[in-house]
């Protein structure tokens, strides 16, 4: 294939990941390494190195509103990213000696985490009473958001827990080269009880830190291959763009059912490779 | 008094320059690479590593300097992964202002963890 024919393939293909990955939240750098690898025939480590580029720019693309419009808890993300940039360093360096088909195997077992992980979820009323003793209070983590009908306070806890859960969630991110989104939001929403909006803004917020920390170690390494990253990066970029834009107009349900669909599929498709010894 | 909400929109601002900057140069180096390399035919499929020049930041400022296509891509994925590390710098600088001793350190912190990764490799 040539080099032409090759970049817009891949750029429609991210196009179509990044579109589709903000439009149901779940970030479209999850798909971007089975796309290459399954459809393209592309190195998983190649793979990986494009797609940790592409996240990058997506999740700080969006960050950047998100932590205008006050939605972000910066206090929170900055705390956090201590645990995610120390797994995702410790990710990285530990891909060198996990055998590709486990590498393949892991990230399938992400993709059908993924496809079952919630995007849009209706927040209850305050979840519980700020306790001024608590270590989010006395690190001035509680903070408040703007809800449809004004401003909602909230209180951070088990810090410790979502702590260790983001580390967790970096060392899946250096080890794969994607935002492990779903991890983060995980530990925000569900272990720190901080409202689903502010988690998925304040993950987002943290993604761009997260990748950077593991960017350095794939560019000595050699994963980032500027013919592969560019057209990704540009397509997928172009794809979130857009998908934001659509985001409240009809029809969007039935394309994040569809999306969870074909993030199940690759997620299958990646285990089965992997175990046969196909990547 | 710097606000929270004066620091946030600021940072907001500094990401987005970031990204449109390096998707700039990312596309600039893609039109020329398409333009230059456009009937070749480039493999992925076996992993070998990209040519040593392009796996250091003093190689790709060399490579993007002298024109190549590749260098001048490799350039704009730098300067993606350093939009998030100059929004760390930002927050110690913010977090100083603001006189919130602990979050300077805890900005440091990561600062320097994003640094341990550009540097070791």
């Amino acid at each position: 294939m040539t080099n032409v024919l090759f970049s817009t393939l891949v750029f429609a293909g991210s196009l179509v990941a990044g579109f589709l990955g903000s439009l149901t939240g779940l970030g479209g750098g999850v798909v971007i390494v089975p796309l290459l690898t399954i459809a393209f025939g592309v190195d998983i480590r190649y793979a990986i190195g494009a797609s940790l580029v592409s996240v990058i720019a997506t999740s700080s693309g969006a960050a950047s509103a998100y932590v205008r419009e006050g939605f972000s808890n910066v206090r929170v993300g900055m705390l956090l990213e201590i645990a995610t940039a120390s797994g995702a360093l410790a990710g990285a360096a530990a891909a060198a000696f996990v055998p590709t088909a486990g590498l393949a195997i892991l990230l399938g077992v992400v993709l059908l985490f993924s496809a079952f992980a919630p995007a849009h979820k209706e927040d209850m009323k305050p979840k519980a009473a700020p306790d001024p003793d608590s270590l989010g209070a006395r690190l001035r983590l509680d903070s408040s958001y703007p809800g449809p009908g004004g401003m909602v306070a909230y209180t951070v806890r088990r810090l410790p827990l979502g702590f260790g859960m983001m580390g967790v969630a970096g060392m899946l991110s250096g080890l794969l080269g994607i935002g492990s989104g779903a991890v983060k939001v995980l530990a925000m929403d569900l272990a720190m009880g901080l409202p689903f909006k502010v988690s998925t803004t304040t993950s987002n917020f943290m993604i761009g830190v997260t990748a950077a920390a593991s960017a350095g170690v794939y560019l000595h390494r050699g994963y980032i291959a500027p013919g592969l990253a560019m057209p990704v990066t540009l397509g997928v970029v172009v794809g979130s763009l857009a998908g934001a834009k659509v985001l409240a107009s009809a029809g969007s349900a039935q394309l994040r059912i569809l999306f969870r669909v074909v993030i199940l599929a690759l997620g299958v498709e990646m285990i089965y490779n992997g175990w046969a010894g196909r990547i | 008094m710097y606000s929270d909400q004066k620091m946030e929109s600021q940072m907001g601002s500094l990401l987005r320059a970031g990204v449109v900057t390096s998707c700039a140069i990312i596309l600039i180096g893609g039109i020329l690479y398409v333009m230059r390399h456009g009937g070749e035919r480039e493999s992925f499929a076996v992993f070998q590593g990209v040519p040593a020049p392009l796996e250091s930041v003093r190689g790709v400022l060399g490579q993007a300097r002298a024109g190549s296509a590749r260098g001048i891509i490799q350039l704009g994925a730098l300067a993606l992964i350093a939009t998030p590390v100059l929004r760390v710098v930002f927050a110690v600088y913010g977090f100083a202002r603001q006189k919130q001793w602990v979050f300077v350190g805890i900005s440091a912190l990561v600062l320097a963890l994003l640094a341990a990764g550009l540097v070791a490799g």
